[in-house]
């Protein structure tokens, strides 16, 4: 294996970039307020499990792990439907999208 | 009838006696709970007697099996022989007698019904204790007999006046029999491990067969056994709870606190004579023991001015004589004298109840005098009483503490001479009570005077079938000396129909030590009585006030201060101890340690909660360190196999 | 131009727009950039020839889940003020945390058997249509079926959530 060789043209790389993508969607989580982007980062996140999914599938020749895709999108298009409509209402209740304002379920 | 249907009825009539007392008693009429509890007493005496009658050998009526555990069996089994039978007469046949007393007696009492459901019950459990032919069985009548006599003396709980005095008296007696219970069980336990069995007749043939096992084993068992009887039969160091026990009602302490339950040591002793034969030095110790009770009990009784004491005191003296003829092997000598005795102190305690329902519930000697015209009867059968157990020759108690005076003669001349001061002693307490009660002149006040009156029937007739017992019951077992033929007739009796005591054999002196030993006691027993005329009854000498009394007087009346030196000794360090677990310990380190606990829990608590935010940014931020930590155990896991 | 160069550049071109959903302020970009994102992951699939994959991602992410994020953002009207900001300290640890992650990812990765292996060599018929539709209507046809229950359980939610109080009250 010519690991230096192969960089771009090798199963892994894609292991890596799906990596980063997850990396940056869960700092991204972590760091912004507005719900709407933290929504996004969370898809960013699927996406990124969805991508390694597929460069499994491939490297196995399997096709259960694109079923497991597809079975992913379907969740996260519903939960984004359902997230969005949580977060309508909420904007109409509090007049902000600020995550750290929804912190009351405590009390 | 079968003998084993009769045995099953003795039993059953005092239990089904007390369920119908203790369930529908309250709503019944007085007669029908009184009478029912006495005849079922009364029929159990004559079924005891038909089996008295029929009596050959030895039988084992087996009811049921109670445990079955590996190669341990115990089953609610009865014995029939002599000794269990003559315990059974003594027990429903004085027990009759003092139920028809009681019914007169407790007439006036609201807890009419509760008091006979009570002896009812005493009843089956001393006959449970007697009739078991298993130290099992005997345990569970212990025990019955332990708790009836807890109840009883606390009977008046509730009075006003002295209602704290009578529940104190009868924890004291419970705590006390506690002790002597802890050494039965252990007794058990050991001959448990020793012999696999419980039952008397397979300890007695296997320790015939296997004579090696005597030594520390059986030491050990025959001092938990003895440790039981002191504490039932109130001897040193365990006695000091029977004085007191006579807070209960009279009826109770003529039943229970002198003739039966009190014995109930001795018969254990008796029972397991095979035991005690193998360990000489026990024995030793029941001699010493017994000894020194008789005697310190005899010197208390001295100056006792409360009627019912003297006759407790007088008790504890007399249960420590019998154990001073167990010490020496007499078994029979030690059961004829509790046959008499039961004979003549029931006789007194009922003479003593009837004086004191006669006087108003008075009890205090000092306030009495001058009753032998008021109430003829129960004078004339209290003297009978009185000579009977002071030795006055022919009557009852002249026999029985004769024999045990020429066994302590025979084995052991300096017990010989303790016990002449003891048997002296005894006479002279015993006739100063009887001249302080019925002569000289009323000390009670013309008030009381008037109301003092002779008791019903019901009263008088136990007590007169209980002087002729104490008169002829002597008959029972006549020295060789009289009739040669009918002599020593209980002494066969029981060695013959009781396991291991045909073994034993009673020392017999010659024929001129026997009669200058009778002619002495007799001279001495008449000698007392003439002394106490001349100073009682014809000089009017009273009992002394508290504060006139010599320094020996004083030490009698206040029982050598054995309460005090107990109380110094075991009560008070407990109270202390128990004063520091509740004030230091349970304060100090339970308290505030379950406190700190759970202020711990708190302030952790405190501590995780300020983790749930309910910031989403920070939940994420843990998780990720959580998936940095799995994934990263997961590498450290493979690298390692590697 | 090489096929290690082409995907060397949509890597980068990748991971550029992902990390421009996050820094950029306003959200509309954000939406934006997170479409760009999502069409480099579809150049990926076709890369390793997960054509149906790619389709529906391009479709249903790209297309419908995204179009509906820049609607709700629309219909909210949000503008710089209403923007939350966040605080430094927060940044700076999640910046740790995430750090820190991907140093694990990619150290779990140092000792896979995949490493090295060329895409281009594996067998590249299970991504078609056809594959996964005989896949998906056989083996996984149950779960398929119950996909469409949660997406009207999605579907009601989202109405009943989104509808406005009074409505309810009437």
């Amino acid at each position: 294996m010519q690991a230096a060789n192969s960089i771009g043209t090798s199963l892994d790389f894609f292991l890596f970039v799906a990596f980063a993508l997850f990396t940056i969607g869960a700092i991204g989580a972590m760091t912004r307020k507005n719900m709407i982007v933290l929504l996004m980062c969370i898809e960013l996140m699927l996406n990124a499990v969805n991508l390694l999914l597929v460069t499994f599938s491939t490297y196995y020749g399997s096709g259960d792990a694109q079923i497991f895709v597809f079975f992913t999108m379907v969740v996260a298009a519903a939960e984004a439907t359902v997230g969005l409509s949580i977060i309508i209402m909420a904007y109409r209740n509090l007049k902000s999208i600020d995550i750290d304002m929804f912190n009351q379920l405590k009390n | 009838m079968a003998k084993d249907l009769t045995l099953i009825l003795i039993l059953a009539l005092p239990l089904i006696g007390f369920v119908i007392n203790g369930t529908i008693g309250k709503k019944l009429p007085k007669v029908l709970v009184g009478g029912l509890a006495t005849s079922v007493v009364f029929v159990a005496f004559l079924l005891a007697l038909t089996l008295f009658n029929g009596l050959n050998g030895v039988q084992i009526v087996r009811l049921f099996e109670i445990l079955n555990y590996d190669q341990i069996t115990i089953n609610a089994s009865f014995q029939i022989d002599a000794l269990s039978v003559w315990m059974t007469l003594i027990i429903t046949g004085i027990g009759s007698l003092i139920h028809l007393f009681s019914m007169g007696y407790m007439s006036h009492d609201p807890g009419y019904h509760k008091f006979f459901t009570y002896l009812n019950l005493f009843i089956f459990s001393m006959l449970l204790l007697v009739l078991g032919s298993n130290y099992f069985v005997l345990f569970f009548g212990w025990e019955g007999v332990g708790m009836c006599s807890y109840l009883l003396i606390g009977f008046h709980y509730n009075d006003l006046q002295k209602g704290k005095a009578n529940s104190l008296a009868a924890r004291k007696a419970f705590i006390m029999n506690r002790i002597g219970d802890a050494g039965l069980l252990l007794g058990l336990f050991m001959l448990l491990g020793q012999f696999g069995t419980l039952e008397f007749q397979k300890i007695g043939t296997a320790l015939i067969a296997n004579p090696a096992l005597q030594g520390g084993a059986m030491l050990l068992i025959t001092l938990c056994l003895f440790i039981a009887a002191t504490g039932k039969s109130a001897q040193i160091p365990l006695f000091t709870w029977l004085p007191d026990a006579m807070a209960g009602p009279t009826p109770v302490s003529a039943l229970i606190h002198a003739a039966t339950m009190v014995t109930a040591g001795i018969y254990l002793t008796v029972r397991s004579n095979f035991l005690f034969e193998l360990a000489p030095f026990t024995k030793e110790i029941i001699l010493y023991i017994g000894l020194a009770t008789t005697l310190v009990a005899a010197f208390m009784a001295l100056r006792q001015n409360d009627i019912k004491k003297v006759l407790a005191y007088s008790t504890v003296s007399q249960l420590g004589l019998m154990f001073v003829a167990l010490g020496f092997g007499a078994y029979t000598v030690a059961l004829f004298h509790v046959t008499t005795h039961a004979f003549f102190k029931a006789l007194l305690f009922l003479g003593s109840g009837s004086v004191i329902h006669g006087m108003h519930e008075e009890q205090d000697i000092r306030k009495m005098g001058g009753l032998a015209k008021l109430m003829p009867i129960t004078h004339f059968t209290f003297l009978i009483g009185t000579m009977a157990i002071a030795g006055i020759p022919f009557l009852s108690g002249f026999y029985s503490k004769d024999e045990i005076l020429a066994q302590a003669l025979h084995h052991n001349p300096a017990v010989y001479a303790i016990l002449v001061v003891a048997v002296t002693m005894t006479a002279i307490y015993m006739f100063r009570l009887y001249f302080l009660t019925f002569h000289g002149a009323f000390r009670g006040g013309d008030a009381l005077r008037a109301k003092v009156h002779e008791s019903g029937l019901s009263m008088t007739l136990p007590i007169i079938v209980l002087a002729f017992l104490s008169v002829f019951g002597g008959l029972l077992n006549l020295p060789g000396l009289f009739f040669h033929g009918a002599a020593h007739w209980f002494d066969h009796y029981l060695s013959a129909g009781t396991f291991g005591l045909s073994e034993v054999h009673n020392a017999h002196l010659d024929f001129n030590t026997s009669i200058g030993l009778m002619i002495f006691a007799s001279i001495i027993a008449l000698g007392v009585l003439f002394w106490a005329l001349r100073n009682y009854a014809k000089k009017g000498a009273l009992a002394k006030a508290d504060d006139q009394m010599s320094a020996w007087e004083t030490l009698s009346a206040k029982k050598l201060y054995i309460d005090e030196i107990y109380d110094l000794l075991f009560v008070q360090p407990l109270l202390k101890m128990s004063a520091f677990i509740s004030n230091v310990f349970d304060i100090q380190i339970l308290r505030n340690g379950v406190y700190a606990l759970a202020n711990g829990v708190v302030n952790t608590a405190a501590q995780t909660r300020k983790w749930q935010n309910g910031l989403l940014s920070s939940y994420l931020f843990w998780m990720v360190l959580g998936i940095i930590l799995f994934v990263s155990y997961y590498i450290l896991k493979i690298s390692v196999w590697h | 131009m090489s096929l290690q160069v082409i995907s060397i550049i949509l890597g980068s071109l990748t991971i550029a727009s992902a990390l421009m959903v996050i820094l950029s302020k306003h959200p509309v970009r954000s939406v934006i950039y997170l479409v760009v994102t999502f069409f480099f992951i579809t150049s990926m699939y076709i890369m390793m020839n997960a054509q149906f994959l790619a389709i529906v991602n391009m479709i249903v992410y790209a297309g419908a889940i995204m179009v509906l994020f820049l609607f709700v953002l629309m219909l909210l009207n949000l503008n710089k003020e209403v923007e939350p900001v966040t605080n430094r300290g927060a940044q700076i640890s999640a910046l740790i945390a995430g750090g820190s992650l991907f140093l694990v990812l990619i150290s779990a990765l140092k000792e896979t058997l995949i490493l090295g292996q060329n895409y281009r060599t594996q067998d590249s018929s299970i991504g078609l249509v056809k594959e996964l539709g005989n896949l998906l209507f056989s083996k996984y046809i149950v779960a398929f079926e119950i996909t469409s229950i949660l997406f009207i359980a999605a579907m009601v939610g989202a109405i009943l959530l989104a509808k406005r109080e009074k409505q309810i009250i009437e």
